[in-house]
C-alpha cells in the first residue's frame, strides 16, 4: 500500500477513472476522466493492462508526496512539474520516492492534466467506479491534507518512459455524427453550423462546456419537444441557439434539441480546449463515425506503440547527487537501465 | 383519439441506437416506451450492453465488437413497428410503492395555485394525486429522480417562467401531466404540492435506486410531524413500502 498525499491543490483536483457504466436508465451518466485518453496514456506509459484511476487536474496540479516509492504517470494537458526542483518531463512517466516533493504548477495548453500512480488510487468504488461524479453527489474535490491510498506499484524499477501524443490541446476540427435529432434542424441550418467558426466560452466545466459564435442555430421544432436521452459529446442547442456540448458529468436526459454528436476520438480534443479556443466542426456519414470507433484497448494497445524509455543525459539532472544519496534505491540505475534498453 | 406514432431508429453515437416513438410527449407514445423497453428487458438483442428506456424512446448501446446498427436496425425494427401501429395498453406494473407525503402549506406551497389551475380546490387536488393510477415514466436528470405520471387532462398546467428558486430532496412538484420527486435540492420551474421523505438516491444503500420505470406509485397523506418521525427511517425511503405484484 502507497499512500499519496495532497500536500496542497492549486488546480481543481478530482479521483477520475474511466467511470461507471449500465446506470443511464437510473439517471446517472457515466462521469469518470474528462479526457478519457490521457489515462489510457498514462497506462501505456505505465505499461498497465487497463487504465487506472488517477488525479484529474483542472488548471493547475499541486504539490504531492508518497509514502512509498512509486512511479507516476504525467499526461493530459501539460503542466509545469518539478520533483525537489528538478524538472520533470510531461507525457512521461517517473520514479517518486518518499521525501520528494511532486509540484505540479500551471496548465501551459489545455485545461486537464492528469497524475497516476503506477498501482492506481484505490479508494473504495462507488456504484463501480472511483471516480468523483460531483453533480450526483458522488466523491468530494481533493483538498490540502487528503490522502489517497494507492495499490503498489507492480514494477517501480521500471525504467521511465515517454510517449509521443498528437497535439488536442489547442482546440482544432472536432468531427461530428449526426444523432437522433439532426433531422429537426433544417439544412441551412446545418449548412451554417458546419460552416461556422466557434470560440470555447468562459463558461464550461464537467457536465458541459458553451461555445460562442456570431450566427444562432435554432430549430422550429423546439418548443414542446420530449426530453430525451442525452450523452457526452451531444452538441445541444440551447434557447438562444447557441451549442452547448454534453461532457463526462452531464445530465441523461435534456430536453433541447441536439444537432449532432462529437465522436468519441474527438471528445479529448473538445475537453481540453481551454477558454478562447477556436473549433469547427466536420459533419461525417454515419459509415464513416462508425469506422472512426475504437475499444479502450485498442486504444491502449494504439498508445503503447507510442511509448519509449526515457533517455536522458546525466548532467542534464539537477538533482542527480540527491537520486543516489536516497537509501541508494535508484542510484543512478533509472540511466544505467535506460542506456541499457536504448542499445 | 389515438396520435399516430412513428418507429424510429435512430443513430445515437457509435455504440447506440435509439428508437423513438414520437417527438413530444405523447401518453400513447410513453406507453409504446415502455413496452418495448420491457420487452428487450425481458429478451435482450445480442451485443446489446445497455438497455435505458426514456420518455417517448429507449436507448440501446451496443457493443460494437459484437454486433452493429444494422443487425440491431433489423431486430429492432419489426418490434418497433408492430407497437407503433397498434399500440398496447400500460403495461401492467411489476411492483407498487406507497410513498407517504405532506401536502400544502410550507410543504406544499404552491397546491392552492395548482389546484385552482385545474379547476377544482386543494382538498380535491390531494384526492387526485392520492387516488390516480400513477407509474414510474422514466428516471432521468439527476440519479434515481422518476418522471411520474400521468395526472389527469386538466393537470396540464405549464412549468412556470419564473423559476421556483429552492426545492428540498424529496419534494414533489407538478406540470404537464406529471410530477418529479427531487433527487436533491434544486431550482425548478415545477410547482411544488408536496414534500416526501424518500430519497431517490443513496449511494450508501443496497439499492442505491430503488425507483425503476415502470414502477406504479401511490402517495398517501400524512402529517407533518408523521413524516418527521418516517424521515429518520435509516434507510432513508421516508417509510415508503414496496409491493411485489403477481
Amino acid at each position: 500500500m502507497t499512500t499519496l498525499r495532497i500536500d496542497r491543490a492549486d488546480g481543481i483536483l478530482t479521483v477520475q477513472d474511466m467511470g461507471r457504466e449500465g446506470y443511464l436508465g437510473q439517471g446517472l451518466s457515466r462521469g469518470g476522466a474528462m479526457d478519457r485518453l490521457a489515462l489510457i496514456e498514462a497506462a501505456a506509459l505505465l505499461d498497465l493492462p487497463a487504465p487506472l484511476a488517477g488525479i484529474e487536474m483542472a488548471g493547475a496540479g499541486g504539490l504531492f508526496s508518497v509514502t512509498a516509492p512509486t512511479r507516476v504517470a504525467l499526461t493530459g494537458a501539460a503542466m509545469l512539474a518539478t520533483l525537489d526542483d528538478a524538472p520533470l518531463r510531461w507525457q512521461a512517466s517517473h520514479l517518486i520516492l518518499p521525501g520528494q516533493k511532486l509540484r505540479i504548477g500551471a496548465v501551459q495548453s489545455g485545461v486537464y492534466g492528469y497524475l497516476t500512480p503506477a498501482g492506481g488510487i484505490d479508494t473504495p468504488p462507488m456504484l463501480g467506479s472511483r471516480a468523483a461524479h460531483l453533480s450526483a453527489g458522488l466523491g468530494a474535490f481533493l483538498t490540502a491534507g487528503d490522502t489517497l491510498p494507492c495499490a503498489p506499484d507492480p514494477d517501480p524499477d521500471a525504467p521511465p518512459r515517454v510517449i509521443e501524443v498528437a497535439g488536442r490541446f489547442n482546440g482544432g476540427t472536432l468531427r461530428v455524427a449526426d444523432g437522433p435529432q439532426t433531422g429537426l434542424f433544417d439544412d441551412d441550418v446545418l449548412q451554417a453550423f458546419y460552416d461556422t467558426p466557434f470560440t470555447r466560452a468562459p463558461r464550461g466545466n464537467r457536465q458541459g462546456i458553451q461555445l460562442d459564435a456570431k450566427p444562432r442555430f435554432t430549430s422550429d421544432h423546439a418548443a414542446g419537444l420530449a426530453s430525451d436521452m442525452i450523452g457526452p459529446g451531444d452538441l445541444q442547442m440551447t434557447g438562444d441557439g447557441l451549442p452547448y456540448v454534453l461532457m463526462a458529468e452531464c445530465q441523461t436526459m435534456g430536453g433541447y434539441p441536439r444537432i449532432g454528436q462529437i465522436i468519441p476520438a474527438d471528445l479529448p480534443r473538445m475537453a481540453q480546449a481551454a477558454p478562447g479556443a477556436m473549433l469547427r466542426f466536420q459533419r461525417l456519414t454515419q459509415d464513416q463515425a462508425d469506422a472512426l470507433w475504437r475499444s479502450d484497448a485498442d486504444l491502449l494497445h494504439e498508445a503503447a506503440a507510442r511509448c519509449h524509455n526515457l533517455i536522458r543525459d546525466p548532467s542534464t539532472i539537477a538533482d542527480l547527487l540527491s537520486y543516489q544519496l536516497v537509501g541508494g534505491v535508484t542510484a543512478g540505475r533509472e540511466l544505467e537501465e535506460c542506456r541499457c534498453r536504448s542499445i | 383519439m389515438t396520435a399516430s406514432l412513428t418507429s424510429d431508429i435512430l443513430p445515437a453515437g457509435p455504440d447506440g441506437v435509439l428508437v423513438r416513438f414520437a417527438l413530444r410527449p405523447d401518453p400513447v407514445a410513453m406507453t409504446a416506451a415502455q413496452v418495448l423497453a420491457r420487452g428487450l428487458q425481458d429478451h435482450p438483442p445480442a451485443g446489446v450492453v445497455e438497455i435505458a428506456p426514456g420518455l417517448v424512446s429507449v436507448l440501446l448501446r451496443f457493443d460494437p465488437a459484437r454486433t452493429d446498427r444494422a443487425r440491431l436496425a433489423a431486430r429492432l425494427g419489426p418490434q418497433a413497428s408492430a407497437i407503433a401501429a397498434d399500440p398496447p395498453p400500460q403495461p401492467a406494473p411489476l411492483r407498487r410503492w406507497t410513498i407517504p407525503a405532506v401536502f400544502g402549506g410550507q410543504h406544499g406551497p404552491q397546491l392552492a395555485e395548482v389546484a385552482r389551475m385545474a379547476g377544482i380546490d386543494e382538498q380535491q387536488a390531494i384526492q387526485t394525486i392520492c387516488g390516480s393510477d400513477l407509474n414510474v415514466l422514466t428516471i432521468g436528470f439527476a440519479p434515481g429522480q422518476p418522471y411520474i405520471g400521468l395526472l389527469p387532462q386538466a393537470w396540464d398546467i405549464p412549468r412556470m417562467s419564473e423559476l421556483n428558486p429552492r426545492v428540498p430532496a424529496g419534494a414533489v412538484v407538478v406540470a404537464v401531466r406529471q410530477i418529479v420527486m427531487f433527487s436533491a435540492e434544486s431550482a425548478t420551474g415545477w410547482r411544488q404540492v408536496a414534500q416526501s421523505a424518500f430519497r431517490n438516491f443513496d449511494p450508501d444503500r443496497n439499492t442505491p435506486m430503488p425507483l425503476l420505470a415502470g414502477d406504479a406509485i401511490r402517495y398517501t397523506p400524512v402529517t407533518a410531524d408523521r413524516l418527521r418521525e418516517l424521515a429518520a427511517a435509516p434507510d432513508g425511503l421516508g417509510g415508503a413500502t414496496l409491493e411485489v405484484l403477481a
